[in-house]
């Protein structure tokens, strides 16, 4: 054992020195946390709407303020009145205007004669986001234009009240789960694979191989200085991303302890992951060339930035065994809802089992020879 | 008991055989040298010794303990300097000795006077704090050899230990060697393609050329094993056909190799050979491009046993090890 121990003493006196490698793998999680956290996490307002009103109604009149209350309340939409419908239907395919709201001919009469009057919206529907906003507005819109000047007393239709149990969970809380995977997985890919790799090719890792330690022992000694070095950067991010998302009672202790309990069982998933696809590569260039595929196919089929139940068949398989997954749901139930550990038992088990059986691979693929 | 005993011992890489039934012996106390190109199976044999590759038959004894059956004794009993500079850059001096005194097992009490003892010895004391990669090559290489004599090791492998360092430092890593060797009585292993290193530092030198053992023994016997006293080295400016077998009857001519227009000839009398030359080819009208007389060395050694100039066979030869590359 106090082989395994030189082994990790060495590489933490090491890693004490790399201060580059520390910030390297700090500085990605946090900028894309705040970047993506504020960027997609806002709500989506000034989108240019071109009124066209060719009935000039006292109804049309009616829509008309609406949209202009909705232009100067929730700021959701400018409206911009159009005399023309051919000019407001150039201007939104030349990406001047979002949508193109018309009041046709003959809509006051329609609603005096309660004779299915209706507004036409004519959107651009290449950005999803904005065109589902604004549908969403527009139908609010009308909504309001429906509702009875006086609301009965007690309401005759069934309406649907919703609770939150939660507090609001602003997008930048959403993301920090899957900062704080990320940061560990940017240390592991860092301070544990492309070391790894770098230290064989400089034949490092013959001056060990002529000493008596044991496979096991120096396996053990890898596997324990990277998942500590991972350990560090999962604390590191998650108080500074618990600090910057604002989560709400971020140090009560034993919430403290059971997101540590998470991350060193993510830190160990990772690194004995990271060691079963490293255990036979010797080019220092394939660690640097598998980075992106491996971050891409396990961070966002996670359910770190979109939710699960939203993706295709195929992405859902490699969603089930991404070990992500499992971390980024009890970093979501312990961060987002202070859960207790009954909530997260299934995926520390997933992250033990899975361990066990990346480590017993790798372990099996190691040679204690050149 | 010899301190190294190695025994028929192959490897080969799929259908290239790196090492061809090679045997010897190291007594101990001894500096034995492996000599021979890049490429000629060298480092293959001493990382075999040193069981980083099983041999794929045959074996070795080092210091009484068999490399195929009790790789771990071995690894104990034997210190090892890898070709690459293997010292952590990041690391100090002293710090790169302390881990490798742990890995050992070297205990408490006894790691602090040794590192002490060892960094003195390679004169690196007033470094012992600065990072290995503030270090000049040679110092470097001065850092390996503490490292690997931080479990006092009996045996000591050192796998081309000057490649890559300025003559002076050589020169410093010679003697640093020799001093160690004396004072821990150490048996020395080392595999070199400098001539002049296994001819200074080696009491025996084995020749391995394309993974067999060409000769064995020191190096005076080994130059004096050879036909000649002196070697000629001369090239001709437009030499007419037959004209090697002209040089063949000029007076002491022992034995003539041609390379490259390159004209190598073995001479017991080098003078007389030399002015017979410089006759010989006035009288036929062929141009001395250049003219050179040495006595016997190990290149000429090299060239009676192998067939081929050691300095060629290293011009050929791949730079970097390529048997041990595409099997790694």
């Amino acid at each position: 054992m106090h082989r395994t121990w030189a082994i990790v003493e060495r590489e933490l006196r090491r890693f004490k020195r790399s201060p580059m490698l520390i910030i390297m793998s700090m500085i990605f999680p946090i900028v894309q946390l705040v970047v993506l956290g504020y960027a997609f996490g806002g709500n989506v307002k000034h989108l240019k709407v071109a009124i066209v009103d060719q009935d000039r109604g006292l109804p049309a009149v009616r829509i008309r303020e609406l949209a202009a209350a909705a232009a100067s309340g929730t700021k959701t939409i400018d409206a911009i009145d159009y005399a023309d419908q051919g000019a407001a239907i150039a201007d939104l395919r030349n990406g001047v205007v979002n949508g193109v709201l018309t009041i046709p001919p003959g809509f006051s009469r329609r609603v005096l004669q309660q004779n299915a009057p209706k507004v036409a919206l004519i959107e651009d529907n290449t950005d999803n986001f904005v065109s589902v906003a604004l549908a969403a507005t527009i139908d609010s819109m009308v909504g309001a234009y429906n509702a009875p000047a006086a609301a009965p007393r007690v309401p005759a239709r069934a309406t649907l009240d919703v609770v939150e149990v939660y507090p609001y969970v602003p997008y930048v809380q959403y993301l920090l789960p899957g900062s704080i995977c990320m940061s560990i997985f940017m240390m592991v890919m860092i301070g544990g694979g492309i070391i790894f790799i770098d230290d064989k090719a400089r034949g490092l890792h013959e001056g060990y191989l002529v000493t008596p330690i044991t496979k096991l022992e120096l396996i053990a000694g890898f596997n324990l200085s990277g998942t500590i070095k991972a350990v560090l950067a999962g604390i590191v991010l998650m108080t500074l991303g618990s600090v910057i998302a604002g989560i709400p009672d971020a140090f009560d202790p034993a919430r403290l302890l059971r997101l540590l309990v998470v991350i060193v069982a993510t830190s160990f998933a990772l690194i004995s992951f990271m060691f079963l696809l490293m255990v036979r590569v010797t080019d220092p260039l394939t660690p640097r060339a598998t980075f992106g595929l491996l971050n891409t196919l396990l961070y966002f089929p996670s359910g770190a930035v979109y939710p699960q139940q939203g993706f295709p068949g195929w992405m859902r398989v490699i969603a089930a065994v991404d070990p992500f997954t499992y971390s980024v749901h009890a970093f979501k139930s312990l961060l987002l809802k202070n859960t207790g550990v009954a909530a997260i038992a299934a995926d520390l088990w997933y992250l033990a089992i899975f361990s066990l059986v990346t480590m017993t691979a790798a372990t099996l693929l190691f040679r204690r020879s050149l | 008991m010899s301190a190294i005993d190695v025994r028929q011992i192959v490897k080969r890489f799929g259908d290239f055989t790196a090492v061809k039934g090679i045997s010897f012996a190291v007594e101990e106390g001894e500096i034995f040298g492996l000599l021979g190109p890049n490429g000629a199976g060298k480092s293959t044999l001493i990382r075999m010794m040193t069981t980083l590759l099983p041999p794929t038959s045959g074996t070795a004894v080092i210091h009484g303990h068999d490399i195929v059956t009790d790789p771990d004794r071995v690894r104990r009993s034997i210190g090892v300097i890898p070709q690459a500079m293997t010292s952590d850059l990041e690391l100090s001096v002293e710090e790169n000795l302390l881990i490798f005194a742990k890995l050992y097992g070297v205990s408490r009490e006894r790691r602090r006077a040794l590192i002490a003892e060892l960094l003195e010895a390679v004169e690196l004391t007033a470094w012992a704090d600065k990072q290995v990669k503030n270090l000049s090559g040679g110092m470097r290489r001065r850092v390996e050899i503490a490292r690997g004599l931080v479990h006092e090791p009996r045996i000591f492998f050192l796998d081309e230990p000057t490649t890559g360092l300025d003559p002076v430092s050589r020169v410093a890593v010679w003697e640093m060697l020799r001093a160690i060797k004396r004072q821990r009585e150490l048996t020395v292993l080392i595999t070199t393609h400098y001539m002049d290193e296994a001819d200074k530092l080696c009491d025996r030198i084995a020749i391995v050329d394309h993974g067999e053992l060409k000769a064995l023994d020191s190096p005076l016997k080994l130059k004096a094993s050879i036909p000649g006293t002196n070697t000629l080295e001369v090239s001709f400016g437009g030499a007419p056909p037959g004209w090697g077998r002209a040089l063949e009857r000029l007076p002491g001519v022992e034995r003539i190799v041609e390379h490259d227009h390159v004209f190598r000839i073995s001479s017991d009398n080098g003078p007389a050979s030399a002015s017979a030359l410089m006759e010989l080819s006035a009288r036929a009208g062929v141009d001395v491009q250049s003219l050179s007389i040495q006595s016997t060395t190990l290149d000429d050694v090299f060239v009676h046993y192998a067939g081929r100039a050691l300095r060629d066979a290293l011009q050929e030869a791949p730079a970097t090890d390529f048997t041990f590359m595409r099997n790694r």
